[in-house]
């Protein structure tokens, strides 16, 4: 075999790109470290083999990889939505966290109760915490304002089903917001969107990020997607499901139209690219 | 975020003009028109020829009457039929009753425990699966009271289908939905409050649909069975009577009333389903073309 070799330095020469700007935020304790996680399925389908990820405080970790590389179930992982068969995930920081209040996840598709208005559905995790309204405020004024984040104020009393596939996946992120959680994991919430919507909820949710100091993991099929957004980019193959190499992007925030149309973000997609066929050719 | 504000003033101004529809279409008006006169106008066409055919062939009212020898006699025999379907009405709802505090008690019973399930789902697809003709005289002969034993009757007839479809309702709630929930620490009562009722409403709707007309045939089924046992007081009875006495025209009348019930029991069900999804399921759902 000859690939793995090949990865290594398509990743040793992602660190050195643009090595001009400060690093991204380093990592004293991460928020989240998974160690030799593998994950076997009841019918036998090794979804992950010995995956070592840390998540650190305020990253934004994007994981890349071909379909059926267990993308999804590292996400579900750490969610703790399913247990994994061997190895440890660690909350070194878990004293002072309560994992359920302080984690967001957003699935592939927009997941709604049809039966429930936008605000209700957006309550559904305040509710389900049964937590005391804040003082002054009460559940209203929280729904309120991860509606206004997503910026579909006025829309409390709409029904799913009124709302067009860019806005209801923007309820089920003023969902996953509403808890004030500090991981956010999403899991290719913007797959199924159009190009425009697509950048623009790009820009919505980088801003974000940005304001709010959270932690994201973000899956993607997309390389664009991935280098835009993200400043450590997780590229996993499949079968076995695993990590082959991790490249960070050091561009500075806020991104924006300039930096996707610079000679350096095409670089940086062109790096991730050739490791992610890479991984790709070794299936 | 400027640009955001706007975009979202103009979706808001989209959906305003989306919720004035276009009441004065003369196409949708003519639709909703030809939706109540074409089947009106079928039933009107098949009493002519019915009448007409009764006419040409001079067909004796003893053996087919025609549409408006039924309709004296229903007049006329008013005071005997009203009170009969009285009957039969009550019997149906409360073994519809029944069935649904039955069925939808099950049901959550079953949803609490796989093997509560596993365990029980056989016997009542073994009570829905037995013919109630072949029941009920046995039923009549262990239950004393006539009026229990048919309400007995109607309820095997109805209970299965609000079972079976609100179980697979309580079932079909979205997994991703459920982990959500999960994610979130929700309780037992929790995810079947929020999640599994609702998601069960429209599937325990489609069963109630179901077991309304099924109701009323276990009703008159066992009235019948006990009119030949010589008890009985309902609209089936009266039809067995009338048999026996030649007066087609009159068990004609019991036969209409049967069917308008059966039909009325539909509408009424058909409207509370919409009252209840109209909101938000599909199958209650306008599309706005
Ligand atoms: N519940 C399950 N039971 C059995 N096998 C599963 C289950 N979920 C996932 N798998 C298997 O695990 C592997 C990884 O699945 P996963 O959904 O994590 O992939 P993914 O990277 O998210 O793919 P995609 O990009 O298509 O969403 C696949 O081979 C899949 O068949
Ligand atoms: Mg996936």
């Amino acid at each position: 075999m000859r690939a793995p070799a090949a990865q290594s330095a398509a990743a040793a020469a992602a660190v050195t790109i643009g090595a001009d700007t400060p690093p991204p935020p380093a990592a004293t304790r991460p928020l989240v470290r998974m160690a030799h996680v593998s994950k076997r399925f009841g019918n036998g389908v090794l979804a992950l083999r010995d995956l070592d990820l840390d998540i650190g405080r305020h990253e934004f970790v994007s994981l890349l990889g071909p379909s059926g590389c267990g993308k999804s179930t590292a996400l579900r992982l750490i969610a703790g939505l399913t247990s994994p068969s061997s190895g440890a995930i660690d909350w070194p920081e878990r004293a002072t966290l309560a994992p359920a209040t302080d984690i967001g996840f957003v699935f592939q598709e927009p997941t709604l109760m049809p039966w429930a208005s936008v605000f209700d559905n957006v309550n559904l995790p305040l509710k389900l915490q049964r937590r005391a309204p804040a003082a002054g405020g009460g559940t209203a004024m929280e729904v309120d304002a991860a509606l206004a984040m997503v910026g579909l104020t006025g829309f409390e009393r709409a029904y799913p089903r009124e709302l067009s596939g860019g806005m209801k996946m923007r309820v089920s992120i003023a969902r996953a917001l509403v808890t004030r959680p500090r991981l956010l994991l999403m899991d290719e919430p913007f797959a199924a969107l159009d190009e425009i919507t697509r950048v623009k909820l790009n820009n919505d949710l980088l801003e974000l990020w940005h304001s709010q100091s959270w932690t994201v993991v973000f899956v993607t099929h997309s390389v664009y997607e991935s280098v835009y957004l993200s400043n450590r980019i997780v590229v996993m193959a499949a079968r076995p499901g695993r990590i082959v190499a991790e490249h960070v992007v050091d561009a500075p925030y806020p991104r924006d139209e300039e930096f996707r149309t610079s000679p350096r973000y095409n670089e940086h997609c062109r790096i991730v690219s050739r490791s992610l066929a890479l991984a790709m050719e070794g299936m | 975020m400027n640009g955001h504000h706007r975009a979202v003033r103009a979706e808001q101004a989209e959906r305003l003009d989306g919720a004035e529809a276009n009441p004065a279409d003369p196409a949708e008006r003519r639709q909703r028109w030809l939706r109540i006169a074409l089947p009106i106008a079928i039933g009107v066409v098949t009493l002519l020829a019915w009448d007409l055919v009764v006419r040409v062939n001079q067909i004796p009212h003893y053996i087919l009457p025609g549409p408006l020898r039924v309709a004296e006699a229903m007049v006329n025999g008013w005071d005997t039929l009203w009170p009969a379907l009285m009957v039969t009405v009550q019997i149906t709802f409360m073994a519809l009753a029944v069935a649904v505090i039955g069925g939808v008690g099950l049901a959550l019973l079953f949803a609490q425990s796989k093997w509560i399930e596993i365990s029980f789902f056989p016997y009542a697809v073994v009570l829905q699966v037995t013919p109630i003709i072949a029941i009920a005289p046995l039923i009549l002969i262990y239950v004393d009271n006539t009026h229990i034993a048919l309400l007995i009757c109607a309820w095997i007839v109805a209970f299965f289908p609000i079972l079976s479809n609100t179980t697979l309702g309580l079932n079909s709630a979205d997994h991703n939905l459920l982990d959500l929930f999960k994610l979130y620490g929700a309780s037992r009562w929790q995810v079947l409050r929020y999640l599994r009722i609702p998601s069960a409403l429209p599937y325990f709707l489609g069963g109630l649909r179901i077991a309304g007309g099924l109701s009323l045939i276990g009703a008159v089924v066992a009235e019948f069975t006990a009119g030949t046992a010589g008890k009985g007081s309902g609209l089936a009875y009266r039809i067995l009577e009338t048999g026996y006495r030649l007066n087609i025209p009159l068990m004609f009348a019991a036969l209409a009333l049967i069917t308008l019930t059966g039909v009325l029991i539909f509408i009424l069900f058909t409207a509370l389903s919409h009252l209840l999804l109209h909101k938000w399921h599909e199958s209650a759902i306008k599309r706005e073309s």
